[in-house]
């Protein structure tokens, strides 16, 4: 019981930081995988809805193991979130939430705010932006720059690979962008 | 079967997600507004750990379990990793996520999120599909 106590506390960023950093030589020593997530969904493309087009056309059942590890990320996380949290509201720099305020977040309870993430949302102008237009960016982003957070900022810099260099930055920008440009001015138009 | 320590680690990974914080909303805001050290700490640390690991399996020539010698091929530059990087970008501080962390919202609860991964797939597949006109 004391682990587990120990377990639900929120983690320090270096411990957190050094098991994700890990993960890049367990794939390597469990089968020369290298990490990478964005794949899968390309993969479910070339096995769901191939449609005759080239980028799809590949033996994606060789690369199968990539979505034996997004099903297992999903899995993890439902026993985290059930699991390994204690209860408490998140904790989030207080510049941060004043500025939240103002476009109306004020739930703190879980890792993402429900006056955004709810079904409720879905059918709303907030809806389309934070759900359809945002994971449509992800998707067509991270296969145009050849991988994501993972296969670029976390693999590609530990191969210390330029063209993850370049990646990382220009996903840095956009958010930067996003975040003191976009996001406000969303939650103005939609208040 | 061969696949089932993959789900494994995909679990363990999972869960790191998640008490790492790095899928919630609130701390890609904060990293974006530059109002907390949490995600570059996060961030950091794992790349200074992955550089580290890779340079002793080179060093050492580690193997794998099944005694492979570990290759790593190298990324290859293409514009696309400025314009679709900065689209990507965009997007994960709208949503909070990037494709791992898809996996771990709806994982955690947040079923909603399900739409934002059947919209990531389907900007993959437009990606596929219009591919040849984008500059490479």
């Amino acid at each position: 019981m004391q682990l587990l106590k120990f377990i639900q506390q929120p983690w320090h960023w270096s411990v957190s930081g050094l098991l994700i950093g890990l993960t890049v030589p367990a794939l390597l020593i469990l089968g020369n995988k290298v990490f990478g997530i964005s794949s899968s969904l390309r993969h479910i493309c070339a096995a769901c809805f191939p449609a005759n087009i080239t980028f799809f056309k590949y033996d994606w059942k060789k690369e199968s193991w990539n979505l034996f590890f997004a099903a297992g990320i999903l899995l993890g996380a439902f026993i985290a979130g059930h699991y390994l949290q204690d209860g408490q509201n998140v904790e989030v720099a207080a510049a941060t939430r004043e500025r939240l305020a103002g476009y109306g977040i004020h739930d703190y309870r879980a890792l993402l705010p429900s006056e955004i993430f709810s079904w409720q949302q879905l059918f709303t102008w907030k809806g389309l932006i934070f759900f359809v237009i945002g994971g449509f960016m992800i998707g067509f982003g991270t296969r145009y720059a050849g991988g994501c957070t993972s296969g670029h900022s976390i693999m590609g810099l530990s191969n210390l690979q330029w063209p993850s260099l370049v990646a990382t930055i220009c996903f840095m920008a956009g958010g930067f962008a996003s975040a003191n440009l976009f996001i406000p001015l969303i939650f103005k138009w939609l208040h | 079967m061969k696949n089932i320590k993959y789900l494994l680690a995909g679990v363990f990974f999972g869960i790191v997600l998640v008490k790492a914080q790095v899928i919630s909303w609130f701390r890609i805001q904060e990293m974006f507004q530059l109002t907390s050290f949490h995600m570059y700490g996060v961030i950091g640390t794992a790349v200074v750990t992955g550089i580290i690991s890779l340079q002793l399996i080179k060093r050492f020539h580690i193997k794998t379990l099944s005694g492979d010698p570990i290759v790593v091929a190298p990324k290859k530059f293409s514009k696309g990793q400025i314009y679709g990087g900065l689209i990507f970008g965009l997007g994960w501080a709208i949503t909070g996520a990037c494709p791992g962390p898809l996996f771990a919202q709806i994982g955690m609860g947040f079923s909603v999120v399900a739409v934002t991964l059947v919209s990531a797939i389907a900007g993959t597949w437009i990606y596929g599909a219009i591919q040849a006109k984008l500059p490479q």
